[in-house]
């Protein structure tokens, strides 16, 4: 049956196929990743001072009124963590998840008449989704435009430019990049500044 | 409505197309008779690197023994990277030692090509780890799929002889999945898709808190943990991660990578038994029945968050929780059915949160376990309800069952039922177990009805080799992780076992004439009774318990 001439065999795939396929392979691909510094490296964003102020990929939390708030996130114990991601993994039938939604309801001050979108209410799979629907954008304008005290309008062009579709004729849904929309926020505090964060390595 | 017919026929009919010059390359790689100079120079090139054992043709026992003793290598060499880890180089985030029964069921589950992870990537292991020790087994062990099937094929073309092991290994990890992954890691990383072997990264959020972001060589693994239908992620929450699936892009490339080559294996078998249209036939039958499980899971995920119907929510969007908005509304049932009907076991999406009927679908996928089934073995899976059909078949009309020349005898539809039986067994009698006692009840996040689908989940996952959870489940204990771990392996060599004796008898018989009176395995009858074959079989072994567990939550909970 089994005879040293197996194992030795074996032994002699082992080493050819972690040459290949592990070495060989991971460099290969490392080096193709040079010629794309910016997103390989995890597509960070970095300020006018040069601090990383997070990833565009990647959900950061927001809870102040003058920022857009992100979808609810269930990575680590405080959501966001981006070495833990997660989803909530509940059911959608799960009283857990229900309550959330009210909390959310309630910090949202959704109504009938004016119902929140539900993606504002549903965390995404790994608690990091970077995007809400422009729906989602709009329903925050006005307590981001009373907070900082600009009109709603100029909010709104704002999400305008930001806002695409992520699969063109594919996904009829507009969405918007909630870091780079606060960014952009932010950028119409300073005098002349345009918003745009500069994506860097 | 027309979005998601849109998506969905795209990427199926996309992937369909591609699987056929794909399944013709395969076939000439993994074809050991090639009269073309350039497949001798590949298999010179084998048998000098596997040495001596590479020169001889095996039957099935001496296949299925080398196949055997490579991949107790392959688990020993990882067993010890993983146990070895705080040694070990490449770890900038200083990952420390793993916990003995997680290194064995990790261990197990990528050698069995099934990927089950009861842990975080990224909170657990090095780069080392990931790349070293589970990138080089989703190579290896989806290479020893592609390798059980052209033995299986070449059997069943009447050749007592079934090629070499050691050369087949190679050939489809040099020959096939190589150069593929190579190709698409490429489009992903032009994609968007991040590839570094520098540690996390701190940034100061715009609030000026601290937000850790942990990276990796993500493009190279995750490409080939598609295309080999491995689907463990290199991120806990797998590919819906944004830095595993940055856009709807990566998305479809992902998808197309899931079923690529399960598809293209079906061609490559007909070519090696030199029966295209028969494998026209159960390609057709496969993709019927995947249509089926998509067109279920999208329409049932329309509905909204059952939870949030009392609440002032808009109800348009469909069940959002657990899913990405850069996907879609239809990405992620679409997803969820690609990846258990081909023992992937990657998620786009968390299939826990899916809606109850809308979770039912991926475990029907891996109940049945071979639309297109996993690489090579799903094909594998396929051979084994053919020979059951045609025996029944031949019983309905009276006359000796065959199967591409070769009668077809009790012993062979048992050892082909004694295949499939195992399956049902270890998903049935597993779940039993666990739900009656504390090893199972004390980890499911509700009780009732979504608890009792967590534990069938993680049994049906493990059984089928696929690897996808019900994330809930606190299945990271001792119990959970010996238990699947023994069945993630069992269920996984038996299967390819079996079928190999299956052919090796076969082989063994003399060809019998081709009569009026024979049952043709090129026809739609053929396709309408393999269909039936395989529904009859999994409606009755698995009813009972897709009506304990979704069913009776949908029932319970949805209005």
């Amino acid at each position: 049956m089994v005879s040293v001439a197996h194992l030795t065999a074996s032994l002699r795939l082992v080493v050819a196929t972690m040459l290949v396929c592990v070495v060989g392979y991971t460099l290969a691909i490392l080096g193709i990743a040079q010629l794309f510094p910016e997103t390989a490296s995890g597509s960070l964003i970095r300020n006018d001072r040069g601090q990383i102020v997070g990833s565009a990929r990647i959900a950061q939390n927001f809870t102040s009124p003058g920022y857009f708030w992100p979808r609810p996130s269930a990575a680590g114990e405080n959501g966001y963590d981006a070495t833990a991601a997660s989803g909530s993994n509940l059911s959608p039938t799960s009283p857990e998840v229900r309550e959330r939604g009210r909390e959310i309801v309630e910090s949202f001050g959704a109504s009938e008449s004016s119902p929140l979108p539900a993606e504002l209410a549903a965390a995404s799979g790994n608690g990091l989704d970077p995007h809400i629907t422009v729906a989602g954008a709009r329903y925050q304008v006005a307590r981001v435009a009373g907070a900082r005290d600009v009109s709603e309008d100029r909010i709104n062009r704002l999400i305008d430019e930001l806002a695409y579709t992520p699969g063109g004729f594919l996904t009829k849904t507009p969405i918007v990049n909630v870091l780079k929309l606060n960014l952009a926020l932010d950028g119409l505090d300073v005098p002349g500044g345009d918003g745009s964060g500069e994506i860097a390595g | 409505m027309l979005e998601p017919v849109v998506f969905v026929a795209l990427i199926l009919g996309g992937t369909a197309a591609l699987s056929w010059p794909l399944g013709r390359y395969m076939a000439w790689a993994m074809s050991p008779q090639a009269d073309a100079s350039g497949a001798r120079a590949w298999t010179d090139l084998f048998c000098r690197i596997g040495g001596p054992p590479t020169r001889t043709a095996q039957t099935w026992k001496p296949y299925c023994v080398s196949l055997l003793a490579f991949n107790a290598v392959m688990f020993l060499v990882v067993f010890a990277i993983l146990g070895l880890q705080p040694y070990l180089p490449l770890n900038p985030d200083g990952m420390g030692a793993v916990d003995e029964s997680l290194v064995f069921n990790t261990t197990a589950s990528f050698t069995s090509n099934t990927n089950l992870q009861h842990y975080s990537g990224e909170s657990t292991l090095s780069y080392f780890s990931q790349l070293g020790g589970l990138m080089w087994l989703q190579f290896v062990s989806a290479a020893t799929g592609i390798a059980a099937l052209a033995a299986l094929a070449r059997g069943l073309s009447g050749q007592g002889k079934m090629g070499n092991f050691f050369v087949d290994l190679q050939r489809a990890s040099f020959l096939v999945l190589l150069p593929v992954a190579l190709v698409v890691a490429t489009l992903m990383v032009i994609l968007g898709m991040p590839m570094t072997l520098e540690g996390a990264v701190v940034a100061t959020t715009l609030e000026g808190a601290e937000q850790v972001i942990a990276r990796g060589p993500v493009a190279a693994f995750l490409t080939i943990k598609q295309l080999g239908t491995n689907g463990g992620g290199f991120f806990g929450p797998n590919a819906t991660h944004p830095f595993e699936n940055p856009t709807l892009w990566t998305n479809m490339l992902a998808m197309l990578s899931i079923i690529i080559i399960p598809m293209a294996c079906v061609w490559m078998f007909g070519r090696i038994v030199g029966r295209v249209r028969h494998a026209g036939i159960v390609f057709a039958v496969m993709l019927v029945l995947l249509l089926v499980k998509i067109t279920g899971a999208v329409t049932f995920e329309t509905a909204p968050t059952q939870v949030f119907a009392e609440l002032p929510i808009a109800g348009d969007t469909g069940n959002l929780e657990g899913k990405e908005l850069r996907f879609g509304a239809a990405s992620g049932p679409t997803w969820a059915v690609l990846t258990t009907s081909t023992s992937n076991g990657s998620v786009g999406a968390m299939h826990d949160s899916l809606n109850p009927l809308a979770g039912l679908m991926p475990m029907v996928g891996m109940w049945l376990n071979e639309t297109y089934g996993g690489v090579g073995v799903g094909m594998i899976n396929m051979f084994l309800y053919i020979v059951v059909a045609v025996f029944i078949a031949g019983m309905m009309v009276g006359r000796t069952p065959e199967y591409l020349e070769r009668k077809v005898s009790a012993r062979e539809v048992r050892l082909a039922m004694g295949a499939l039986l195992v399956h049902a067994t270890f998903i049935l009698g597993g779940t039993a177990l666990f739900a009656a006692t504390s090893m199972g009840q004390t980890t499911v996040q509700d009780a009732g009805p979504h608890g009792f689908s967590e534990i069938l989940y993680e049994f049906s996952s493990a059984s089928a080799n696929n690897g996808s959870g019900f994330e809930g489940l606190g299945d990271g204990t001792v119990a959970w992780n010996i238990a699947t771990g023994l069945v993630m392996l069992l269920a996984r060599y038996i299967p390819i076992i079996l079928p190999l004796a299956i052919a090796g008898m076969l082989a063994a018989k003399p060809a019998a004439a081709k009569t009026a009176g024979t049952l043709g395995v090129e026809d739609s009858t053929f396709g309408v009774m393999l269909i039936a074959t395989i529904v009859v079989f999994g409606a009755l072994t698995f009813f009972p318990v897709a009506a304990l567990g979704p069913v009776a939550e949908h029932l319970t909970y949805m209005q």
